[in-house]
């Protein structure tokens, strides 16, 4: 596997940020977009991107995102400052949030944003140390 | 069925994005939660939301949806406008339920 990075791209997403939550999302498909990659990636990658951000937005006190587009795939990688997931098997599953009232009228905290990225990915993996932070990357194959 | 033939059979106003409204609409899809509607929402489907708040936009730009149509009376926020004009997208206030608008989208052809 090449360790050729054609491009990557970095951004930072602040704790609690709503209102411009999602232009980071909207920034990479557009790079995608840009790189002609095909519309069934774009979607999958806009969904995990979005997915993210939110994740960051509303459970952590804020953290990175980065897009790198390698020849043969593209990774998306979150890393934030905490809290941490006291149980990421549970954080995994449909249904289950922790996020609060003021997000879930807003329409977040269904449930459903880890087992999003993780469906939407070929390779996903998530490291979380409760009191340091949450490290997620998910890839998907070009081709 | 572009977004301006929809609007002229259905009792909607439009607060936003009228640069789009030659959007093209294919189906629709209610709903209300975000990460249902990211997953679920296909482009060109018209979006039927009580969400009023400045992220459908972002939402709806990442899927392409052809317009947003914030149901119930719900008032659109200004943010919310900003930004759908920013990107072209058409959202509509209507004071029908979801219901009566799928009716309404359903008598008007689009499946």
């Amino acid at each position: 596997m090449t360790e050729e990075v054609a491009a990557s791209f970095d951004y930072q997403i602040e704790k609690d940020d709503f209102k411009i939550a999602g232009s980071a999302s909207s920034h990479i498909k557009k790079i995608l977009k840009q790189l002609g990659l095909p519309n069934p990636l774009i979607r999958r990658a806009s969904i995990i991107a979005y997915e993210l951000e939110i994740n960051l937005v509303i459970h952590t006190l804020g953290g990175s995102m980065r897009l790198e587009v390698h020849p043969d795939r593209v990774v998306i990688l979150t890393e934030d400052i905490g809290p941490g997931i006291e149980d990421v098997d549970q954080a995994m599953t449909e249904g289950y949030s922790t996020a609060n009232d003021t997000a879930r009228e807003m329409g977040f905290g269904a449930g459903m944003g880890l087992p999003n990225i993780r469906r939407c990915s070929d390779e996903f993996s998530i490291r979380s140390t409760l009191g340091e932070g949450t490290w997620i990357r998910s890839e998907i194959h070009v081709g | 069925m572009k977004v301006s033939e929809m609007l002229a059979g259905a009792e909607l106003n439009q607060v936003a994005g009228e640069s789009g409204n030659g959007n093209g609409i294919k189906g629709a899809y209610i709903g209300d939660l975000l990460s249902l509607v990211m997953s679920r929402a296909l482009e060109g489907n018209l979006w039927i939301t009580i969400q009023a708040h400045e992220n459908i936009v972002a939402v709806a730009s990442l899927v392409e949806v052809s317009a947003i149509v914030v149901c119930e009376g719900i008032h659109v926020e200004p943010g919310t406008v900003a930004k759908a004009n920013e990107l072209d997208i058409p959202i509509f206030e209507s004071k029908a339920s979801a219901f009566e608008l799928a009716k309404t989208m359903i008598g008007l052809g689009i499946q």
